[in-house]
């Protein structure tokens, strides 16, 4: 750890905020340009099974599975601030390309920042006096098997106290090669955010001062969370009948 | 082995390559000092917990000891890792409800609160939620607060040896309970909070009930204030230990008492309100020393500040009688089933008599919410909640389906544990106890 942990928020700009009760949601729900999907799969059927004969006529249903994708500027209210010193902060470091590309959803927004610039982007988030975001709030990972070439997702949801504002940042990295740098050294809380994401997905978080498992025990074997983690099913006694794990189950998908 | 070696219950020193461990049982204390004494070293390592009754849990401390002078304090956790989050995976959005609401045991409805929160978000039906459930869930996340502190302050207590401060603050928590138990039939893991609204509508006679524990609490209250605040033995224990400045929090990621203890008045009620808290007057409780007894005072004056909350709801409620507690759209408005009947909590027939008898339609919605639940649109949501132990938040994320595609929760226990270290380090070992209990980690959240 070896920066200065991030400054404290200004009392007297809390103070002065009126009455504090900024809501981040309230005047950007019908702001926000175009936004487009993003197909990361498919869902077949209705109830998940493949190899049973579906009797349902659902069998042949095919629909895609699709997220939010990219917004277009302007994304409303105090997000374009955030954007707009995002956007300066980098170039005056030469960083442009750090911003893949930026989702606003549900009036909050995702930043997705590319991965050898994270720690350069984290750094600024701090220090910028423009952004202030104090206090990252965690880690959390998310694995898309189907996001091809970018399995691997953490998300970082960052607090601006100074400002009162939240963002979340997403870093992407392939399962067949799943390093992200850490961004400890910045905000030393992500300590244990990024061992449990570790331990959870196996993102390996490069410059972590220990990155061992935390959650499960040291010996365990694979990642649980992940979606390809094999589940265990139930043996019952009945003539080797065997209930499937709950992902091999007729279930509503 | 020494003397005591016919005693089956002493200790046991083993060789390893690590150097000698010694297995303690109690009151074995003169066979590890004879045994270290041979290797003229003061320096030794404890491991405590984590069944241990001071560790606040489930709690493993690896403590590096010269004398009694901590030297290095690390946390062992995952003690009770139950994989909740994998599990909800595998559930409706509605099931996923019963699962959180298990994770940190102390403060259930808030674990419901934030992922309801998180997936009415996504539902984009924030603005739907009826009135009284939103004063239901204010009420009852007040009195959990007030449940939560009071296991806070008496757990903390009974650690360092103030045995009335527990039985006094265990015997408040059951009066909370006993409200939960009316209101949502469960005194735990009640699943009561749903999204769309709440459960249940308050039972008949529960808002006098709840005056009346307001009103007791304001006599128990100073109880505690008489106790503990210019107690010198419990003044000497808590003050200037456990000590975590401004700068300290924030790089840590601590909140809640610990960083409202510094003076920075941070509380989400405030800053970010969610379920109307912004039409409650309540204040934001800071004190002036980072320590152990400034988190102390804090959750005192917070339990006042509950209180008030809980007085203000339950006018309002009063005057919202007969109106519903769940959202008008039929599509995601969890079919009321249950009721008090003469042999206790069951089916309520008068919703069986309407889905059978009286409407095709209510029947085929109370099928298709029941088997396959209703499905969120994709992306993901963030909606932290103001727990008595700091920020909670729920991480959703959806993929379109009828089951969450990930929900991870920030908990403030497993975040503000990290702090452990830096309070304990350089102090005493009887002061790591006071320093844990006043970050006041529950295991249940730590490891999920």
């Amino acid at each position: 750890m070896t920066d200065e942990p991030g400054k404290g928020p200004d009392k007297t700009q809390l103070e002065q905020r009126e009455g504090g009760t900024q809501d981040p949601s309230l005047d950007v729900v019908a702001a926000g340009g175009a936004q487009t999907r993003e197909v990361i799969g498919e869902r077949q059927g209705m109830f998940g099974a493949h190899d049973s004969g579906d009797t349902s006529g659902y069998g042949g249903l095919r629909r895609p599975v699709e997220l939010p994708g990219a917004s277009t500027p302007p994304y409303g209210g105090w997000m374009d601030d955030v954007a707009g010193a995002i956007a300066t902060a980098t170039r005056d470091q030469g960083i442009e390309a750090a911003v893949e590309k930026v989702i606003v959803h549900r009036g909050e927004i995702t930043f997705f920042i590319r991965r050898e610039h994270l720690l350069a982007v984290a750094k600024l988030l701090r220090d910028d006096e423009a952004l202030r975001f104090e206090l990252l709030s965690g880690v959390s990972g998310v694995h898309y098997p189907g996001d091809t070439g970018r399995e691997l997702h953490a998300v970082y949801h960052l607090l601006s106290m100074t400002h009162n504002r939240r963002i979340r940042l997403e870093v992407t990295a392939p399962d067949g090669d799943p390093h992200i740098p850490s961004v400890c050294a910045t905000y030393p809380t992500a300590d244990w955010h990024e061992r449990e994401t570790f331990d959870f997905f196996g993102i390996i978080f490069d410059g972590h001062p220990a990155l061992t498992r935390i959650e499960m025990p040291d010996d365990w074997p694979g990642h649980p969370q992940r979606k390809d983690y094999p589940l265990g099913g139930i043996p019952v006694e009945y003539k080797g009948g065997t209930i499937p794990p709950p992902d091999q189950r007729r279930s509503y998908n | 082995m020494t003397a005591t070696s016919n005693d089956p219950y002493a200790a046991t020193e083993t060789e390893t390559t690590q150097g000698r461990v010694f297995t303690v049982t109690g009151q074995d204390w003169d066979s590890v000092v004879s045994g270290i004494a041979e290797e003229h070293d003061d320096k030794v390592v404890v491991n405590m917990g984590p069944q241990h009754p001071s560790t606040h849990g489930v709690l493993r401390l690896i403590l590096e000891l010269e004398g009694e002078t901590v030297t290095e304090a690390r946390c062992g956790i995952g003690y009770l890792h139950t994989g909740i989050e994998k599990n909800m995976e595998y559930r409706s959005w509605v099931q996923g409800v019963t699962f959180c609401t298990r994770m940190d045991y102390l403060s259930p409805f808030y674990n419901e609160a934030t992922y309801v929160l998180g997936v009415e978000r996504l539902l984009d039906i924030e603005d739907q939620i009826p009135e009284k459930a939103q004063v239901m869930r204010v009420m009852l996340m007040e009195l959990n607060r007030i449940s939560s502190h009071l296991v806070a302050i008496a757990t903390g207590g009974m650690e360092i040896g103030a045995l009335t401060v527990m039985t006094i603050g265990f015997r408040e928590r059951e009066l909370v309970l006993d409200l939960f138990e009316l209101i949502t039939g469960l005194r735990m893991n009640h699943a009561f909070i749903r999204p769309g609204g709440v459960a249940q509508d308050m039972p008949a006679g529960a808002l006098d009930e709840i005056r009346d524990f307001v009103a007791l609490m304001k006599k128990r209250l100073p109880e505690y204030a008489d106790l503990c605040n210019a107690n010198p033995i419990f003044k000497a224990r808590l003050v200037d230990v456990g000590h975590l400045d401004l700068a300290g929090c924030l790089a840590l990621g601590l909140t809640g008492p610990v960083l409202r203890s510094t003076g920075y008045p941070w509380d989400l009620r405030k800053s970010q309100p969610y379920s109307g808290y912004e039409d409650y007057d309540f204040e934001v409780c800071t004190w002036d020393t980072p320590d152990a007894y400034g988190r102390f005072r804090i959750r005192l004056a917070e339990m006042w500040e509950s209180l008030k909350i809980v007085e203000q709801c339950v006018e309002r409620l009063a005057g919202l009688e007969g109106a519903p507690v769940m959202i008008g759209d039929k599509k995601i408005a969890w079919p009321s089933q249950l009721a008090i009947g003469s042999d206790g909590m069951g089916n309520s027939l008068d919703h069986i008599r309407h889905i059978m008898g009286e409407s095709m339609e209510a029947l085929i919605h109370h099928f298709k919410l029941v088997t396959e639940g209703f499905r969120v649109p994709a992306g993901q949501a963030y909606v932290p909640v103001e727990s008595p132990r700091g920020e909670l938040g729920a991480h959703v994320v959806s993929d379109g389906g009828t089951k969450p595609y990930r929900a991870h929760f920030r908990d403030p226990s497993f975040t503000n544990l990290q702090a452990t270290s830096v309070m304990s380090e350089g102090g005493m070992i009887a002061d790591v106890i006071v320093a844990i209990a006043s970050i006041d980690p529950v295991m249940g959240g730590v490891d999920r």
